[in-house]
C-alpha cells in the first residue's frame, strides 16, 4: 500500500535554511546540506528546497547548494526558485534534484509546465502555488506570486486544473493565511483541490502539531504534507522528531513509512 | 570494476551516480556503444516515457552494444523505473515497441481506482530468492505505468496500488526495479550494493 508522505521544506538563502512566518521575519537555522543530511538520517520521506531570493535577485537557482544536498540525500528531492526555462530545469536535475517546482514563473509563462513535462516527464514538474482566501474568486481562493506579495486575479482551483492539463505531475498547495500560524492545514482548500485534479496533492501551510497531520490525512485525500516549523523552527521550544510524528500517525491509523528513532536537537 | 550508467538527457543518471559513489564505487556514464565495451555492471536509470527512453537508446546507437553485453556476455544489468519497463515487449505509453528481453507488456494504472501517477513510498514483498539479495521494505515509486510479465518466474518483488503489480523483476543477469533504487533511502542503497556485488559470467 502506498503510504502518506512527510516532506520537510527548506527556505534557503545563501546556502542556509531560514524560517519565516507568513513570508516575513526570516530567522537563520542551519546550512542546507547539514539539515538535509539530518532529516535524511531521521527517515523523512522527501525534501523540498526553495531558493527564496532567486527570483527577487533575478538570478538562477543556487546550483552549488543543490549539488551539496543532492550528494547527501537518497530520497526524492525537489527544488524551486529562479527556474526560468528548460535549461535551468536540466541544470537542477543534473545537480541531483528529482523534481522541479515551478510557481511564479509558471503563472507568467504557463508553457514552462508543458515544456518541462515533455522534456523530463510529468513526474518532474511540481506546480507549487500560494493561495489566499478572498470573496472575489469563485473557489474563495486567489493565486499569489513573488513570495506571496503579488495578487494575480486568478482563481486557485482553476489554476491547478490548468496546471494538470498542461502536464504537471503533482500540485503543492500552500495556504498563505495558515502559513507559519501552526494552527493546522486549510482542509477546505485541500478538499476543493482533490475534487478538481486527479494528480497527487501536497498540503502546505499551518502544521504545528501531530494532530494537524492526522486531521489532514483522515479528512482529505492529500498524499503528502509539508512540515517545517514543527521540525526545526528555532523559535519553537517543542520541535518534533520525524520518529515522533510517524509514531503518532501510525498509532492513529495513518499508514506511513516507519522512521528511525533519533535524538531531538536544537535545530533538527 | 567498470560500472556504467547509461546517460540520456531525460534520465536521472546523476542521481544514480551520486548513490553509486556514496556506496564507495566509481561509475562512469555511457553515451556510446564504445562506452559499454568493458562494462562489469550496466545500470539504465529511468524517468520520462518509454518512448523517449527507447528513442534515446536508438539515437545513441546502443541497441547492439546492449544486446552484446547483456544477452551474450551476461553482464549484470539493472533497469530502474522506465529502465525496467522497456525490458518488456511493448509499452502502452506512446504505443512503443520495447527491448523484449522479458516477455510481457507495460500498461497504465486504472485512474478510476487510484491517483495516477503513483507517487510515494510503497511496501515491496520479495517473492523469490535472487542472486541479488533484497529484503521486504518501503521503496520510492513514481509511475503511471507498470509491467505485466508473462512468465511468473520473472516476478521478483510485488507491491499493491489498486491491484497487485510487479515492483521488481529478474531473470538470470537481468534485473528491473519499478521503484527508484537511488531514491529509496537505505533500503534502496542496500539493494544497489547487492547488485554491484554480482559477478558477471
Amino acid at each position: 500500500m502506498l503510504t502518506k508522505r512527510l516532506i520537510a521544506c527548506f527556505d534557503v538563502v545563501n546556502g542556509r535554511v531560514t524560517k519565516a512566518v507568513r513570508f516575513q521575519d526570516n530567522v537563520d537555522v542551519a546550512p542546507a546540506e547539514e539539515l538535509a543530511g539530518a532529516m535524511y538520517g531521521a527517515q523523512i520521506d522527501e525534501l523540498i528546497f526553495y531558493d527564496i531570493m532567486a527570483s527577487a535577485e533575478k538570478r538562477g537557482i543556487d546550483i552549488e547548494t543543490v549539488k551539496k544536498v543532492g550528494g547527501r540525500v537518497f530520497i526524492p528531492f525537489t527544488v524551486g526558485g529562479g527556474i526560468k526555462d528548460l535549461n535551468d530545469m536540466y541544470e537542477a536535475l543534473k545537480a541531483g534534484a528529482e523534481k522541479i517546482s515551478v510557481d511564479s514563473m509558471a503563472v507568467r509563462n504557463p508553457q514552462i509546465i508543458a515544456d518541462g513535462a515533455k522534456a523530463f516527464g510529468s513526474q518532474c514538474v511540481v506546480l507549487s502555488t500560494q493561495v489566499k482566501r478572498t470573496e472575489k474568486m469563485p473557489s474563495g481562493y486567489e493565486v499569489y506570486i513573488d513570495g506571496a506579495r503579488t495578487a494575480t486575479g486568478m482563481d486557485a482551483i482553476e489554476w491547478i486544473k490548468r496546471g494538470q492539463e498542461l502536464g504537471a505531475g503533482e500540485i503543492c498547495l500552500n495556504s498563505i493565511d495558515n502559513d507559519g500560524t501552526m494552527a493546522g492545514y486549510d482542509l477546505g482548500l485541500i478538499k476543493q483541490a482533490q475534487a478538481a485534479v486527479s494528480i497527487p496533492l501536497i498540503a502546505s501551510g499551518g502544521a504545528g502539531a501531530p494532530e494537524h497531520l492526522t486531521s489532514l490525512f483522515k479528512n482529505t485525500d492529500a498524499q503528502a504534507a509539508i512540515i517545517s516549523s514543527m521540525l526545526y523552527s528555532p523559535r519553537m521550544s517543542n520541535n518534533y522528531t520525524v520518529w515522533e510524528l510517524k509514531k503518532y500517525l501510525t498509532q492513529n491509523g495513518v499508514l506511513v513509512r516507519p522512521a528511525k528513532k533519533t535524538v531531538r536537537k536544537a535545530t533538527c | 570494476m567498470m560500472i556504467k550508467i547509461i546517460d540520456y538527457k531525460a534520465g536521472n543518471a546523476p542521481s544514480v551516480s551520486h548513490a553509486v559513489t556514496h556506496l564507495g564505487y566509481k561509475a562512469d556514464f555511457a553515451r556510446s556503444p564504445h562506452d559499454l565495451k568493458d562494462a562489469s555492471h550496466i545500470i539504465l536509470p529511468g524517468v520520462g516515457s518509454a518512448k523517449a527512453t527507447m528513442e534515446s537508446l536508438r539515437e545513441m546507437d546502443l541497441m547492439k552494444a546492449l544486446e552484446e553485453a547483456v544477452l551474450r556476455k551476461k553482464t549484470p544489468f539493472l533497469g530502474i523505473c522506465v529502465g525496467m519497463q522497456i525490458l518488456f515487449e511493448h509499452s502502452e505509453e506512446g504505443d512503443e515497441k520495447c527491448l523484449g528481453w522479458l516477455k510481457g507488456k507495460v500498461v497504465k494504472f486504472n485512474s478510476e481506482k487510484v491517483r495516477v501517477p503513483q507517487m510515494g513510498w510503497n511496501n515491496v514483498r520479495f517473492i523469490k530468492n535472487a542472486s541479488c539479495g533484497a529484503r521486504d521494505d518501503f521503496f520510492y515509486f513514481v509511475n503511471s505505468y507498470y509491467a505485466r510479465p508473462v512468465n511468473e518466474p520473472d516476478l521478483w518483488g510485488m507491491a499493491e496500488y489498486g491491484d497487485s503489480f510487479a515492483a521488481a523483476v529478474c531473470s538470470e543477469n537481468i534485473y528491473g526495479a519499478q521503484f527508484h533504487v537511488e531514491k529509496s533511502g537505505d533500503a534502496g542503497l542496500d539493494l544497489l550494493n547487492a547488485f554491484l556485488k554480482l559477478k558477471g559470467e
